[in-house]
């Protein structure tokens, strides 16, 4: 399966014969977690495994809540105080599954980041790059569907005005919303289907993470450095890499245990930080709260949607609005192909470094423009910040890989890591130099 | 080397394409009804029609009713109201045309077009924002009209848009008066 070469594994017991020439699954394991992978990832290099725990526990912590939830109108609302009041442990087991959908969309925005930083979607991670954001589109989408369940104010609103958004649509958008809402509004069939699909986009999830995994397991994991792992002799892909278990493993799970204890610290004492009061007041179509506000990881999004206060040429502006905010996570998809940089990883573009962090910057301004009410002057930082957000991708990028004079990345993984880590030899010399009574 | 002849157009050529369109159509079919499903049921599409008692609806003050699950506002308009909803040059709105289903579609936005024929203090309009469907408040915004709360539409004191993202007007439902002050809203049966 990958590209790297490395050792085969080999059933020893006669159960493993037995089981591997009947179906190879002890081989496909072996091969998984033995990968040679670059020895010189950073802590940028964890968010793989935060994420697919965050899955992991949105499944589990999602499938024992749905025993104790009903989705209907009138009941569903009632059930979640039922289960917060009345469930054993019922109101740890939703903070967990509220506070975990914000773990999760922190952890994909920080490894969306690094993969944008380090050139991960590159020549040849670009299917790997798509899958991913595949993974982050059906992210959402389950997300905006699970908070409608509560069927609070801001369930309510924030359905309203998203679904709102396909009525942008020449000709067929009202079709097409009340297809989705299943009627003239947001009510019961629109409750039940997005529980419906609620609980089925985790599972499309967990298959596109399996692809996203196959997919940079054939290629080679990318690395800070962006050089790939050298595969002439086996000498050399042992100097580049070290096998996944245990050397990242153990480095993934003890970076997993210091962000659970935050994680714990918040749901524990915060666990409403994130939500809105207003959420915690039944569903009323007749009542819009006074300022309706997606959860904050739409934020960025949502000030793009409201940035667009006026007319593009014959495009509408509510149609234009729609458009940019899509449009917006439509250019990450093209993203393999707006770099012209022949250099992988940012860490040697000096003026790639400076417009990224701009970059940064702006995603974060525009997280909290999305958060402040329509108005002067959040609209126009909102329409400065999309300005921006489009231009990095379709003006930058293209343009910084040709008037760019990169510096030269270093020779190979090995030489990066001795640079940065010394070699073992070095590293055992201080350790006993600065513990000289032993 | 022996060159095969790859004789084209034959019986076999013809079963195979005719079978993979049988196969597309009844695929096509199959999934129909899956996708039809979610679309409004019979009884959602049976609430189509209500009469509401607008008597106690004092000069000045809104009624809201829920039709169609989305909210109704039923307005009884002062004076002022009126003429300042009336002295707007229709060309310079942004959207001109009147948004009445019980007129002519192409009607402009006058004031005339949009309060009930008539009964010029009465202004029955959807109150669903024509941005992304917020419900906007009462004698609020510039205008003292309706302002969303949610991407700051105003609207005038006619439920004209003057400002903001919203491309329309608020659209004015199917609606009569049955008498002096019943309202019917929606077609009569």
């Amino acid at each position: 399966m990958s590209g790297i070469p490395h050792e085969p594994y080999e059933p020893k017991s006669r159960l493993e014969k037995w089981i591997e020439s009947r179906l190879p699954v002890l081989g496909l394991l072996h091969t998984t977690l033995f990968i040679p992978t670059p020895r010189n990832l950073n802590w940028m290099w964890i968010w793989g495994i935060v994420l697919t725990f965050c899955l992991a526990m949105q499944i589990a912590t999602g499938i024992v809540l749905v025993m104790h939830y009903t989705p209907n109108t009138s009941l569903a609302f009632a059930s979640v105080e039922h289960i917060m009041r009345d469930v054993n442990g019922g109101w740890a087991l939703r903070y967990v599954h509220a506070n975990g959908a914000s773990l999760f969309f922190l952890a994909v925005y920080c490894h969306i980041f690094r993969g944008i930083y380090y050139g991960s979607y590159k020549e040849p991670r670009e299917i790997t790059w798509i899958v991913g954001m595949l993974i982050y589109l059906c992210m959402m989408a389950t997300a905006f569907m699970g908070y409608v369940l509560p069927w609070g104010q801001m369930s309510f609103w924030g359905a309203t005005v998203i679904t709102g958004l396909f009525s942008a649509i020449p000709l067929i958008g009202l079709d097409i919303q009340t297809w989705l809402l299943g009627g003239p509004a947001v009510d019961n069939p629109t409750l039940t289907r997005f529980f419906s699909l609620h609980y089925l986009l985790p599972f499309v999830i967990a298959g596109l993470v399996i692809v996203h995994i196959w997919a940079f397991h054939t290629t080679g994991n990318n690395n800070p450095t962006g050089v790939p792992v050298r595969t002439g002799t086996k000498k050399e892909v042992d100097a580049d890499t070290l096998p996944f278990w245990p050397y990242f493993v153990i480095k993934d799970l003890f970076a997993l245990v210091f962000i659970l204890v935050v994680f714990a610290a918040i749901v524990g004492f915060m666990p409403n930080f994130l939500g809105h009061p207003d959420n915690y007041i039944e569903a009323d179509a007749l009542k819009t709260p006074a300022h309706i506000v997606p959860e904050w990881y739409f934020l960025p999004f949502y000030a793009m949607l409201r940035a667009i206060t006026f007319d593009i040429l014959w495009i509408n502006s509510k149609l234009a609005g729609v458009l940019t905010m899509f449009g917006s996570i439509a250019v990450l998809l093209f993203l393999p192909w707006l770099d012209t940089s022949r250099v992988r990883s940012g860490r040697y573009r000096p003026m790639f470094k400076v417009w990224f962090w701009i970059l940064v910057v702006d995603f974060v301004m525009l997280t909290w423009c999305g958060s402040q009410p329509p108005e002067q002057p959040f609209v126009i930082m909102s329409q400065l910040g999309t300005l921006y957000w489009f231009a990095f991708f379709l003006v930058v990028l293209p343009i910084l890989g040709i008037v760019e004079k990169p510096l030269a990345p270093p020779a190979s993984i090995e030489a990066d890591f001795r640079e940065h880590y010394g070699t073992g030899e070095d590293a055992m010399a201080r350790a006993a130099m600065s513990n000289p009574a032993e | 080397m022996t060159h095969v002849e790859q004789p084209s157009g034959t019986r076999r050529d013809f079963l195979f394409v005719a079978t993979g369109a049988a196969g597309g159509v009844a695929t096509a079919a199959a999934v129909w009804p899956l996708i039809n499903q979610m679309n409004p049921s019979a009884d959602v599409q049976a609430l189509a029609s209500i009469q509401v008692d607008v008597s106690a609806v004092e000069e000045g003050s809104q009624l809201t009713v829920k039709f169609l699950g989305k909210p109704v506002f039923v307005r009884h308009r002062s004076a002022e109201e009126i003429s300042s909803a009336k002295d707007v040059d229709i060309d310079t709105l942004p959207d001109t045309l009147a948004r009445n289903p019980n007129l002519a579609a192409d009607a402009p936005a006058t004031d005339e077009n949009r309060a009930m024929p008539g009964a010029e203090q009465w202004l029955v309009m959807i109150g669903v924002c024509t941005h992304l469907g917020c419900v906007p408040l009462g004698e609020a915004g510039i205008y003292n009209g309706w302002f969303c709360p949610c991407h700051g539409s105003t609207y005038d004191t006619s439920g004209r848009i003057r400002s903001g993202p919203a491309p329309e007007n608020l659209h004015i439902p199917v609606v009569t008066f049955t008498s002096e002050t019943v309202l019917q809203l929606g077609a009569s049966a």
